[in-house]
C-alpha cells in the first residue's frame, strides 16, 4: 500500500491540505455539515504548535481569524450557510484591511437554517456579494477529493498573494463523501508563504504601499512596526481618511488586484469540450453528477462535453464564452436556481443557448434528473 | 470487476455507517480498488432510519450515490419498507429476522440471516454486531478480501476489543456461507 492513499471525507482532506499549507490558526464554530473540520483541526493542529480556538459564535470567529492573521499567522475558519451569514460584515472588514484568510463554507440547504444535512449550492451569490460595498473576492469550490487537497492549498495561496479572504465554497456531498485521496509528498504543490516588509524596525513602514508588483508586504501586526488598521478608507499608513482621490484609488485597487489576476486566479476543467455540441458547465458535487452523464453519452457517440469550474468569483466570464463559441445547448448543472446560469448568460453570445439543470429539494441531482432536462431539451420528451 | 454498488439501511448506533466505511476503505487501501461511501442522515444523533451507499469499482466513480443496489441490506423493519424495492433484479438482499419481517414480493435473493441472535448466544455484546453482518456480507460476496477488512479493523479499533470483533466477524462469515451455494 502507498502510505500517501488515504480513504477520508472532503471535510477531512480540507484538514490535512490547510496543515499542508501551513494553517497555523483556527477559530470556529461547529455547525453541520462542516463540523468534521473544527473536529479535526481541535485534534491535529495543537500537535504541530498550531491553535485551535473554538468561539462563542461565527462572528467571534471570523474577528479572530482576522487578528490572527495579523500578528502573521496563516488562518482559516469553517462553517455552513447560517454562519457564512453571521461572518460577512468582518469579512467586509477583511477585504478592506486587505487581511488573507481562508473561510470554507460547506454548503447546506437554505435559506436560514434550512436543511443541515441536506446538499445544495445556494450560496454562489453569498459568496460573490454576501458583504456590503463594491469588494472584490476570491471564490473556489471542487468536485472530488484530490481537486478539494489542491483548491484548499491554492486557498491559502491565493489569500497571501493577494491579500484577500478566499472563499473554499464546498457542499454537504463532497464534505461528507468519502473516496480515495493521494496526500501530495511536501514540495509537491508549491506553498506561498506571508510576504513580510523588510523595513526595518524603528523606520517608517507603510502598510499599505504597494510594491511594483501590486504585492503589499505585512508586517506583524505587534511586531516591529506600528501601524493602524481600519474597515474605514485609509491611506497608505493605515489611517482613516475621506479623501477622494484616496477613496477611488483603494477601491480600485481593491477590485482590480483580483479582476486583473484572473488569469492567475481562474481554475477550470474541460472534459470532450472541443467537438461538443451540448456543453455542461457545473462546479462542486453537481459536476460528478454531470461527468457522469458526459462519460455515457460519450460511449454512444453523442458530442456531448462538461465544462468544470473552479473559481466561481471572479466569474471567469471571458473564459468560459470560449469555450461555449460552438456549443448550441450550453446546459449548466447546480443545486440552486439558477446562481451560475445567470452568470453563463451574462458571458455568452446567444444567452437563449442557455439553460439550467437543477434540483433544490435537499436531495443530490441525479444523472437521470440530468439526463431527463437534456432529453426535453433535444425534444425527446421524458 | 463487476462494479458493486451496496446500500446498508438501518437505524442510528447499529453501526451501520461504520460498517459502510470499513468494507470501502479495505478496498482502496488493502485491494487497490476505488470506493465511494456517503450517507443519509436526519438531524437526530440516535435512534433515526440511516442509510449509506458505498461502491466499489476497478474505475473511476463520479455519481456516488447508489440508485439500484446490487446488496442491499436492511437492518429494521423501517428501513426495509422504504428500500426493499430499489434493489436491483437479480441482487442480494440481506436482512436480520429478529429485527425485519420480509415481503415476498421482490425480484432478488431475499436472505435473512440471524445476526442479532448469533451475536447475542456466542458474544453476548451488540457493539459488533455491524462487524457479523459485515462478515455474512464477504462470505455472500467475496467482494473484498477477509484478510483487507481485518488490516482496516486492526487501525481502527483499540488492540483490547479485536478478538470480539475478529469472533463476530466469524459467526458472519459461518451463516453467510450457509447460503453460499
Amino acid at each position: 500500500m502507498d502510505d500517501n492513499v488515504r480513504f477520508l471525507q472532503g471535510n477531512d482532506v480540507c484538514v490535512q491540505a490547510a496543515l499542508y499549507a501551513g494553517l497555523e490558526f483556527f477559530a470556529g464554530y461547529p455547525i453541520t455539515p462542516s463540523t468534521e473540520i473544527a473536529e479535526n483541526l481541535a485534534y491535529h493542529l495543537p500537535r504541530q504548535g498550531g491553535k485551535f480556538i473554538q468561539m462563542e459564535d461565527e462572528i467571534a470567529s471570523m474577528c479572530a481569524i482576522i487578528g490572527a492573521s495579523l500578528t502573521g499567522r496563516k488562518v482559516m475558519t469553517a462553517t455552513s450557510g447560517p454562519g457564512f451569514s453571521l461572518m460577512q460584515e468582518s469579512l467586509g472588514f477583511a477585504i478592506m484591511a486587505e487581511i488573507p484568510c481562508v473561510i470554507v463554507n460547506v454548503q447546506r440547504g437554505g435559506p436560514s437554517t434550512g436543511l443541515p444535512t441536506g446538499p445544495s449550492q445556494g450560496d454562489v451569490l453569498q459568496a460573490r456579494w454576501g458583504t456590503h460595498g463594491d469588494h472584490a473576492i476570491i471564490v473556489l469550490t471542487a468536485s472530488n477529493h484530490q481537486d478539494v487537497f489542491r483548491m484548499t492549498v491554492d486557498a491559502f495561496n491565493l489569500a497571501e498573494t493577494y491579500r484577500t479572504p478566499v472563499i473554499l465554497l464546498l457542499d454537504e456531498v463532497i464534505g461528507h463523501m468519502r473516496e480515495k485521496v493521494i496526500l501530495p509528498e511536501k514540495g509537491a504543490i508549491p506553498v506561498v508563504d506571508r510576504l513580510r516588509t523588510s523595513v526595518k524596525a524603528g523606520i517608517d513602514y507603510h502598510p499599505y504601499l504597494p510594491r511594483e508588483d501590486g504585492r503589499l508586504p505585512m508586517s506583524d501586526f505587534g511586531g516591529e512596526h506600528r501601524y493602524h488598521v481600519t474597515g474605514l478608507f485609509h491611506d497608505m499608513w493605515g489611517f482613516p481618511t475621506t479623501n477622494p482621490k484616496i477613496v477611488h484609488g483603494l477601491l480600485r485597487h481593491l477590485n482590480d488586484k483580483i479582476k486583473n489576476n484572473i488569469s492567475d486566479i481562474n481554475r477550470m476543467k474541460e472534459y470532450f469540450i472541443d467537438d461538443a455540441r451540448t456543453i455542461l458547465i457545473s462546479y462542486g458535487s453537481s459536476a460528478r453528477s454531470a461527468l457522469h452523464v458526459v462519460h455515457n453519452r460519450r460511449a454512444r457517440g453523442e458530442r456531448i462535453g462538461l465544462l468544470e469550474l473552479q473559481t466561481l468569483w471572479p466569474f471567469p466570464y471571458t473564459q468560459v464564452a470560449e469555450k461555449c463559441e460552438k456549443a448550441r445547448q450550453i446546459v449548466v448543472v447546480e443545486m440552486n436556481m439558477g446562481q451560475v446560469l445567470l452568470q453563463v448568460k451574462r458571458a455568452v453570445s446567444r444567452p437563449e443557448r442557455v439553460m439550467l439543470a437543477n434540483r433544490i429539494d435537499g436531495v443530490f441531482i441525479t444523472p437521470t434528473d440530468i439526463r431527463n432536462i437534456l432529453r426535453l431539451i433535444h425534444g425527446k420528451g421524458v | 470487476m463487476e462494479r458493486l454498488r451496496l446500500v446498508f439501511s438501518g437505524s442510528g448506533g447499529q453501526g451501520v455507517i461504520t460498517a459502510a466505511i470499513i468494507l470501502a476503505e479495505a478496498a482502496v487501501l488493502h485491494e487497490n480498488l476505488l470506493a465511494t461511501q456517503t450517507q443519509t442522515y436526519g438531524p437526530e444523533a440516535r435512534g433515526g432510519a440511516t442509510r449509506s451507499d458505498v461502491i466499489i469499482a476497478d474505475s473511476e466513480i463520479y455519481f456516488p450515490k447508489v440508485i439500484q443496489p446490487n446488496v442491499l441490506v436492511c437492518l429494521t423493519q423501517e428501513a426495509y419498507m422504504k428500500f426493499y424495492d430499489i434493489v436491483r433484479p437479480g441482487g442480494l438482499l440481506i436482512t436480520d429476522p429478529r429485527h425485519v419481517t420480509i415481503l415476498q414480493t421482490v425480484d432478488s435473493r431475499q436472505i435473512e440471516i440471524p445476526m442479532h441472535a448469533a451475536v447475542m448466544d456466542n458474544i453476548g455484546d451488540l457493539l459488533v454486531y455491524n462487524i457479523c453482518m459485515l462478515g455474512a456480507l464477504l462470505a455472500l460476496t467475496q467482494v473484498v478480501s477477509i484478510d483487507s477488512v481485518i488490516k482496516v479493523l486492526e487501525t481502527r479499533m483499540p488492540p483490547s476489543s479485536l478478538p470480539m470483533n475478529r469472533r463476530a466477524m466469524d459467526l458472519g462469515i459461518a451463516l453467510g456461507a450457509k447460503h453460499n451455494v
